[in-house]
């Protein structure tokens, strides 16, 4: 047997080659480094992703193919490889003040975040549910890892075991609905999937749709949704902080990534099967997260069915579907990632070696005592919420606008309503610290310019995207555009 | 700057609020003069548009419009009318007198709530000059974030638990309203080809007739919390018993209005059939809140209770107004919602003053004062006199117009409202007899300082107002008329006719019985 080895255009590869590269430069690099001088593999690691990010932007609005059409470069590629590449960045920012005091000593983590993020890079870019399934397997497999990395820590065992095993169960679900896909259509190819299913697939109807509904639910469980949610607040309070916030922001992203790739255009012509499903999926997903969030004292369990809900707005956007749809999801993932790194780097602030003040009631009288650290939670709460002028109002705008206008005025009610659950405890956080008094002690913090640095870019970005969406809902949208 | 006058207006007192917060340093003293000089640059501003303002119009002055979010047809769009003219510079006066009472009676923290008073102060504005749908629910919610942490902050004991009340009432009704403000946005796009959140444009789109309700439901609904509305009141009197001083006669004198300014600009004219079919249950509900609110004030042991339940009473006669739905009516409702916004306003004042020489708001406590404190008790006479609408101050000319325009079409409702007013003279009379009068029964009321010349200084220009108010209410008036004359067109081309039994009511009226042309 003769394998034909196609042609390689590289250029469509470039953001992720410049990640891999990076990842392997920075692994190298950890032989060569005594263990009290890792921090400084953040500058290559940082510096290689902030690459990929710019070469991202240079190459917009090309529409290129590679590897026999198994991955694609497109407008939606680009967002999310920016996307990807500025949260993983921000991330190993907010990591460099943080690892020593989380017991963190290994190297491995900037390399392993790398790591992660090509293969979320992979998971955007790829038209081919086998080149998904080999993008989620790369992340995955990383972050496991990353959940663990605290070595000493034993939550952080337990989280990193737990997501393993029910990731692992997940992936299940995902390489069956594959096959379906696969045996119902003939191809794994995502465009030539589009074709087929708008065609009609006659008797393979009902193997379709069963394929479907399994995507669902090996998509359900990356982005954490209500039912497939239960590992997620057991995983992001045990993992590290700065891992939580990946897992929160780079991971989900990267699973909407490729749900909306694969749902959108492969099955947009078969919606009526599904939206009643993703409909569903998304009303329970805003609501019980939001309603278990209430009942929370850890701030990263808080945090962590909080991204549950907003994963249900997310899946409002999904529903209505279509440009404007697409469009919000992809700004919302963009607004979420801004609000919800600087919440997590704020946790992290909080936190020193051996005592991590991760319960609500430390943040009480935080307000007077550090009132630029407060001031910043409060802009990353009111946003979270979907308070005007902040980004997270933007989103919701555009989600909601989207749902009523494809007619799902049903889903934005439950929507907003849900936002005015969900203020009770963000508001919760801000009431202790501002309302409460906190003890006299002083937490001593010492000085830390990467976090802080990580926060301003967050709050910056919180306030600027609120106030001019515009030109990054055009982004999306030609993102969105780029589909087939 | 001349075509950015409401621009500059609505961003001063946040430049303002960034700046005391950046330089404002620690001396309580220097902070409340800096937060005074800042206070004051809105106020001039909102001169300066009064100023500017041609009372002939009846439509909206001063536009200024600018893209803001293209594809969805969101602008920057502001303009001013008679009917948000007045509110603006209430908003722009309170926010100095809270200013220069405050600085003497915080005590923690002053920077910090000067900064939160400034910046509620663009929201304030901004939502009353805000054109764009879009806009004008921006700054709705960004009133919110002051307001909750000026009650949750600076607040009495139960604060947390008020402050959180009052942010989810709020937001529960405002995000309904989001709703409905997006589906108009679709609305205009089916119809037009295009979003757009722009009130001119959206006054002119014919709505289904199903869906107008569910629409004028969200808003209404949004409005009628925020008015409050009986029995959506019952966060009012949480927050105000536990709000600072500065933070109740902020919330009582222009937040209140902003839920009845709400029906008026938006539910209203952008729901006129809903909003008739509506009418009969809103005056209904209105005049249930009139006389309850009498009642419940009436045996309140508390001061600031008292005050607080005799809001929701004369925002009854407001809402009244408004439903009445005619010239005399909606004009009365303006000049009332001023009126109310500067007497609460002065009834606020006034507790704050004994509550910060007492630590308490028991009437029980007090007795007696007359020869104690003598300037406070005249003061304190005026804001009752003015609350109760005694003839010859402001309040009587509002609820006057009111009465006028309600028995024309509706007099079953405006009947019972009579009774509220009488109530209304009934419980402020008492209260002031209780306080004031009758020999002095605490040994600790005898100390008891009098106004202090900055309290004076907060008093002077609301007593001013109110005989100005009370006497001469010409000038407001015609320029409150020909916005109010095209609101109402707007509703009454909707109408059915009115009927031959009410329409004998309006003839049987004098057609000049509006006391500003009497006097």
């Amino acid at each position: 047997m003769i394998l034909e080895i196609p042609a390689v255009a590289w250029l469509p590869l470039l953001p992720l080659l410049i990640v891999l590269a990076s990842a392997t430069v920075v692994l190298l690099l950890d032989l060569f480094l005594e263990p009290g001088d890792r921090d400084v593999l953040a500058g290559p690691a940082i510096f290689g992703l902030g690459v990929a990010a710019v070469a991202a932007a240079v190459l917009w609005g090309r529409d290129e193919q590679t590897l026999a059409a198994s991955f694609v470069l497109d407008n939606y590629a680009l967002f999310f490889d920016m996307l990807f590449c500025v949260a993983a960045g921000l991330t190993l920012l907010m990591s460099v003040d943080y690892l020593a005091a989380a017991g963190v000593r290994s190297g491995d983590y900037y390399s392993l975040v790398l790591f992660a993020t090509a293969g979320m890079i992979i998971m955007a870019g790829a038209n081919d549910l086998v080149v998904i399934f080999l993008g989620l397997e790369v992340m995955s497999v990383a972050v496991y890892v990353l959940a663990g990395i605290a070595t000493r820590e034993v939550r952080s065992n337990e989280a990193a075991l737990k997501y393993f095993l029910l990731g692992a169960f997940a992936t299940g679900f995902l390489l069956f609905g594959i096959a379906l896909v696969y045996g119902a259509t003939g191809t794994v190819r995502l465009d030539e999937i589009a074709v087929v299913v708008s065609r009609g697939t006659g008797e393979g109807r009902e193997l379709l749709t069963l394929g479907i509904v399994l995507l669902l639910v090996g998509f359900g469980f990356k982005v954490a949704a209500v039912p497939f949610h239960v590992w997620t607040p057991d995983v992001y309070e045990g993992a590290p902080t700065s891992i939580t916030a990946l897992m929160a922001v780079g991971v989900k992203a990267a699973g909407f990534a490729a749900f909306t790739r694969v749902f959108l255009e492969c099955f947009g012509t078969v919606a009526a099967d599904w939206t009643a499903l993703v409909w569903g999926l998304a009303a329970l997903t805003m609501t019980l997260g939001n309603l278990f969030a209430i009942a929370q004292s850890n701030i990263k369990r808080m945090l962590a069915y909080s991204s549950i809900a907003h994963a249900g707005y997310l899946l409002v956007a999904l529903v209505a579907g279509g440009e404007a749809g697409g469009a919000a999801l992809l700004f919302y993932l963009l607004a979420y990632a801004a609000m919800n790194l600087g919440a997590f780097a704020v946790v992290i602030a909080l936190g020193r070696a051996g005592e991590p003040n991760e319960a609500i009631e430390r943040y009480a009288g935080l307000g007077f005592r550090k009132p630029l650290l407060a001031l910043a939670m409060g802009v990353f709460l009111l946003s979270l919420t979907g308070v005007p002028p902040f980004v997270g109002f933007a989103g919701k705008f555009y989600v909601f606008t989207a749902a009523v206008a494809s007619g799902h005025v049903g889903l934005a009610v439950i929507g907003v309503l849900n936002s005015a659950v969900s203020a009770y405890y963000y508001i919760w956080v801000i009431v202790m610290m501002y309302m409460r008094e906190g003890t006299d002690e002083p937490l001593p913090f010492a000085s830390r310019p990467y976090l802080a640095t990580t926060i301003g870019i967050a709050v910056a970005a919180t306030l600027l995207l609120g106030l001019f969406p515009g030109p990054f809902f055009t982004m999306a949208k030609s993102g969105i555009l780029s589909l087939g | 700057m001349e075509g950015h006058l409401l621009s500059a207006l609505v961003f001063s007192p946040l430049v303002g609020a960034v700046a005391l917060g950046v330089v404002g340093g620690t001396d309580a003293r220097a902070i409340g003069r800096t937060a005074l000089a800042f206070a004051f640059v809105p106020f001039v501003l909102s001169l300066l548009v009064l100023a500017d303002f041609d009372p002939a119009r009846g439509d909206f002055q001063m536009l200024e419009r600018a893209d803001w979010i293209p594809d969805f047809g969101v602008q920057y769009l502001v303009g001013i009318d008679g009917v948000s003219l007045f509110l603006v510079v209430l908003t722009t006066l309170l926010t100095v007198l809270v200013v220069i009472f405050s600085a003497g009676d915080v005590t923690r923290r002053l920077k910090e709530y000067m900064v939160m008073m400034l910046v509620l102060e663009t929201g304030m504005l901004g939502t009353l000059v805000a054109l764009d749908l879009f806009l004008f629910y921006v700054f709705w919610e960004v009133m919110l974030v002051p307001m909750y942490l000026l009650i949750g902050i600076w607040g009495g004991t139960r604060r947390i638990y008020a402050a959180v009340k009052f942010a989810l009432y709020t937001m529960a009704g405002s995000l309904l309203m989001l709703v409905a403000i997006l589906y108009l946005g679709w609305l205009h796009r089916e119809a037009y080809g295009s979003w757009s959140f722009d009130l001119l444009r959206l006054y002119d789109l014919s709505i289904p007739a199903g869906v107008e309700l569910w629409l004028f439901a969200a808003f209404a609904l949004a409005f009628a919390i925020k008015v409050p509305l009986f029995p959506l009141h019952t966060w009012l009197p949480d927050a105000h018993v536990e709000a600072p001083t500065g933070g109740s006669v902020i919330l009582a004198g222009v937040l209140l209005k902003m839920g009845t300014y709400g029906f008026l600009r938006f539910a209203l004219p952008l729901f006129p059939h809903a909003a008739a079919a509506a009418a009969p249950t809103m005056m209904a509900l209105a005049v249930v809140g009139i006389v309850y609110g009498a009642l419940v004030a009436m045996v309140q042991p508390d001061l600031k209770k008292l005050v607080a339940y005799s809001s929701v009473s004369h925002l009854g006669f407001v809402m009244l107004g408004l439903f009445a739905a005619n010239v005399e009516a909606v004009e009365g409702a303006v000049y009332q919602m001023l009126s109310h916004g500067l007497s609460t306003g002065a009834l606020f004042l006034a507790v704050g003053v004994i509550y910060s020489r007492r630590h308490t708001r028991e009437i029980a406590a007090f007795g007696g004062l007359w020869k104690v404190v003598p300037l406070y008790s005249v003061f304190l006479l005026l804001a009752m006199l003015s609350s109760a609408g005694l003839p010859g101050l402001n309040g009587f000319v509002g609820e006057f117009l009111i009465l006028i325009g309600a028995f024309g079409r509706h007099p079953m409702f405006a009947a019972p409202a009579v009774l509220g007013m009488i109530l209304g003279a009934v419980y402020l009379t008492w209260m002031y007899q209780r306080v004031i009068f009758g020999p002095l029964r605490h040994e600790e009321n005898r100390a008891l300082p009098d106004l202090t010349g900055r309290e004076i200084a907060a008093f002077a220009p609301l007593i001013v107002l109110f005989f100005w108010m009370g006497v001469y209410p010409r000038p407001l008036l015609v320029r409150i008329e020909p916005s109010v004359k095209s609101i109402v067109e707007r509703i009454e081309r909707v109408r059915p006719p009115a009927s031959t039994a009410s329409e004998m009511a309006r003839v049987g009226r004098p057609s000049s019985a509006r006391p500003g042309a009497e006097r």
